[in-house]
């Protein structure tokens, strides 16, 4: 009896992460299978889940979301020369397709995060961070989105997005990276 | 102006005749003073907080020597090489004829003795051996477990005497702790003794942190903290653990330091990625923009008489070192050789001014007068930056990042000379040197 009230709550947890999936995506992966091996039986519950083989599960995005934002618009960031913050053509082009996607979910907020490399001082770095975050902004608010629903941040030289101390590492992190709220 | 000695006159100076003795910290010492710190005597070895006065009188003298040696003007002599333990008598009438056997050219040496209320008494003599003469006493009346501090007080004693300046010894340094990998770096402010004893964190490293700066009266720390995704100035209260940002400002506020009447702050502020300089006086709330060029304007810092800001602006293409008023008045670029100068801060003297140079791929550390100069690099590495000063305006520390390695705190004398890494837990960034404890 013990072991039966331990299995049943098992059964529910995973019929509510199926059906919740269901709720965000019509084209959803196959039903996994394996939910069946989940019935109550008088062996120990954690012996039972544990030999069924894992749930085959792929991720998509949802519409609206972080990652939808990121497929549709090519890019969440832009990248800058050294010591610029003059949007060249690649980065006009992917925040002119973020605006796109944004006037789609006018309900999404973001945060524009402004960076640098590490090959400057740290207040510098601070201030370019800012003039990167705004001027990616101020293009975005020139596409039509309310400067409402944008703020921005510049982190400076703190949070690299390459880890390296070569030109390769410092032109990923020499960037604007649009953030979408909620997710 | 003081007229001091060569080290190397000096030492035949003093051999010749008793001529006063001497260390000149302005041309860089080719060979430092031999100075010997034998452990402090006591007259009965008596249990305190903080073990015996005996066990106390061997670590305030290891502590002195250790204060010496690093600041590269002394050569503590070895301990195993002293004949015999210092007593109480040695005191005040040390056996010159025996230092002199080893070749100290000065003589530290002083007791450890407890009070009836508890305390103790440092007593620091520091003599001459070759002439055979007292150069300094004093007393340091203090907790046991403060013992540190009347060390500290004692090197202080012994620097300010044989060099004609005043010691830095007694002092801290606040800095940024640094851990992980650099996409994630966890940043936590930290202080410790400027000998690297006393270490403690303040924050817990949640909040990305970054600059701080200590108060002329070194109970408050000013520095700047992401908390809650809005990056603008706080303060830290050392006593409490206290923390407040300055005000609500709607946009990213950075680089703070304060006034040395402690009564304003000056900063930057970012207003739509225009960075200008504000300064707020602390008790009002009361905010003065002080530039208002567009560019970026930032890393304020005062003259020691309050009179003056010097700050950096690339409002002339790259950043380069300005002075103005302190009321924003009369602003006036002050450095042009190669490259980029960036982070200036005023010697405590007011005589110069430190700052970051930026040029062919490196960053050094250099100073140059307020009317810009006189200008000398006293570092040249991959990355060393933001300076600052010891106390006494003689010794600058600052934060070298290797290439793809650690980031460490170093420090270099003012002759560029006595370059060296201060110890710290995790690697760390960001110093601020202390005035003198009170």
């Amino acid at each position: 009896m013990l072991q039966r009230s331990l299995a049943l709550p098992l059964v529910a947890v995973l019929a509510l992460g199926v059906s919740a999936c269901a709720t965000k995506k019509k084209d959803l992966p196959p039903q996994p299978t394996t939910a069946t091996t989940v019935t109550p039986t008088t062996q120990p519950p954690a012996t039972t889940t544990g030999e069924a083989p894992p749930a085959t599960v792929s991720n998509t995005n949802v519409p609206g979301s972080a990652a939808d934002f990121v497929a549709q618009a090519g890019a969440d960031h832009v990248l800058f020369a050294y010591d610029s913050y003059e949007l060249d053509e690649d980065a006009r082009t992917v925040l002119g397709k973020q605006a796109e996607w944004l006037a789609r979910y006018p309900q999404v907020r973001v945060t524009v995060e402004g960076h640098s490399d590490e090959r400057g001082t740290r207040e510098y770095n601070l201030a370019l961070g800012d003039r990167r975050a705004t001027a990616a902004k101020n293009f975005l608010a020139a596409q039509g989105v309310d400067t409402s629903r944008m703020t921005t941040i510049s982190y400076g030289k703190e949070r690299p997005a390459a880890d390296g101390s070569d030109e390769a590492a410092w032109a990923q992190n020499r960037r604007a990276v649009t953030v979408v709220a909620g997710n | 102006m003081r007229i001091l000695f060569p080290i190397a006159a000096l030492l035949a100076a003093t051999a010749a005749a008793a001529a006063p003795i001497r260390v000149d910290i302005n041309s860089g010492i080719a060979q430092p003073l031999p100075i010997a710190v034998p452990g402090f005597a006591t007259p009965a070895a008596t249990p305190t907080e903080a073990g015996t006065t005996a066990e106390i009188g061997g670590r305030v003298a290891q502590v002195i020597a250790n204060d010496l040696k690093s600041s590269g003007l002394f050569r503590p002599l070895d301990p195993t090489a002293y004949t015999s333990t210092v007593e109480m008598p040695d005191v005040l009438r040390p056996e010159f004829a025996s230092w002199r056997t080893i070749a100290a050219q000065a003589l530290v040496t002083g007791s450890v003795t407890v009070n009836p209320d508890g305390s103790i008494t440092v007593g620091c003599y520091a003599y001459d051996v070759f002439s055979a003469e007292e150069l300094a006493r004093q007393g340091f009346v203090t907790t046991a477990a403060g013992w540190r501090r009347a060390a500290h007080k004692c090197a202080d004693l012994v620097y300010a005497r044989l060099t004609g300046e005043t010691g830095y010894f007694d002092s801290r340094i606040v800095y940024v702790s640094e851990t992980g990998p650099k996409t994630k770096r966890i940043k936590r402010l930290a202080v410790m003794d400027q000998d690297g004893a006393g270490h403690r964190f303040l924050t817990s490293g949640q909040n990305l942190v970054l600059t701080p700066r200590f108060a002329p009266n070194q109970q408050t720390i000013t520095y700047m903290s992401f908390e809650g995704n809005r990056p603008r100035v706080w303060l830290y209260t050392l006593g409490s653990g206290r923390q407040q940002a300055i005000g609500d400002f709607p946009n990213m506020s950075f680089a703070p330091r304060f006034s040395p009447d402690g009564g304003n702050l000056i900063f930057s502020m970012s207003v739509g990625g225009n960075t200008d300089v504000y300064r707020l006086e602390i008790a009002s709330r009361k905010l003065t923009r002080l530039t208002s060029q567009p560019g970026i304007d930032t890393a304020p810092s005062y003259s020691p008489d309050g009179s003056r800001i010097v700050f950096e602006s690339d409002r002339g293409g790259t950043q380069q070192l300005y002075v103005m008023n302190a009321d924003g008045s009369g602003q006036q670029r002050i450095s042009f050789g190669e490259g980029r100068a960036a982070t200036p801060v005023w010697s405590p003297r007011g005589d110069l001014i430190a700052f970051t140079r930026l040029g062919g791929g490196r960053f050094s550390i250099g100073v140059m007068r307020p009317d810009g100069s006189g200008e000398r690099l006293l570092t040249n590495a991959y990355q060393d930056e933001g300076p600052t000063w010891s106390p006494n305006g003689r010794v600058i520390a600052f934060f070298r990042s290797a290439r793809g390695g650690p980031v460490d705190l170093w420090s270099v004398d003012l002759s560029g000379q006595n370059e060296r890494k201060l110890g710290t837990p995790l690697d760390g960034s960001d110093p601020a040197w202390s005035p003198l404890l009170p």
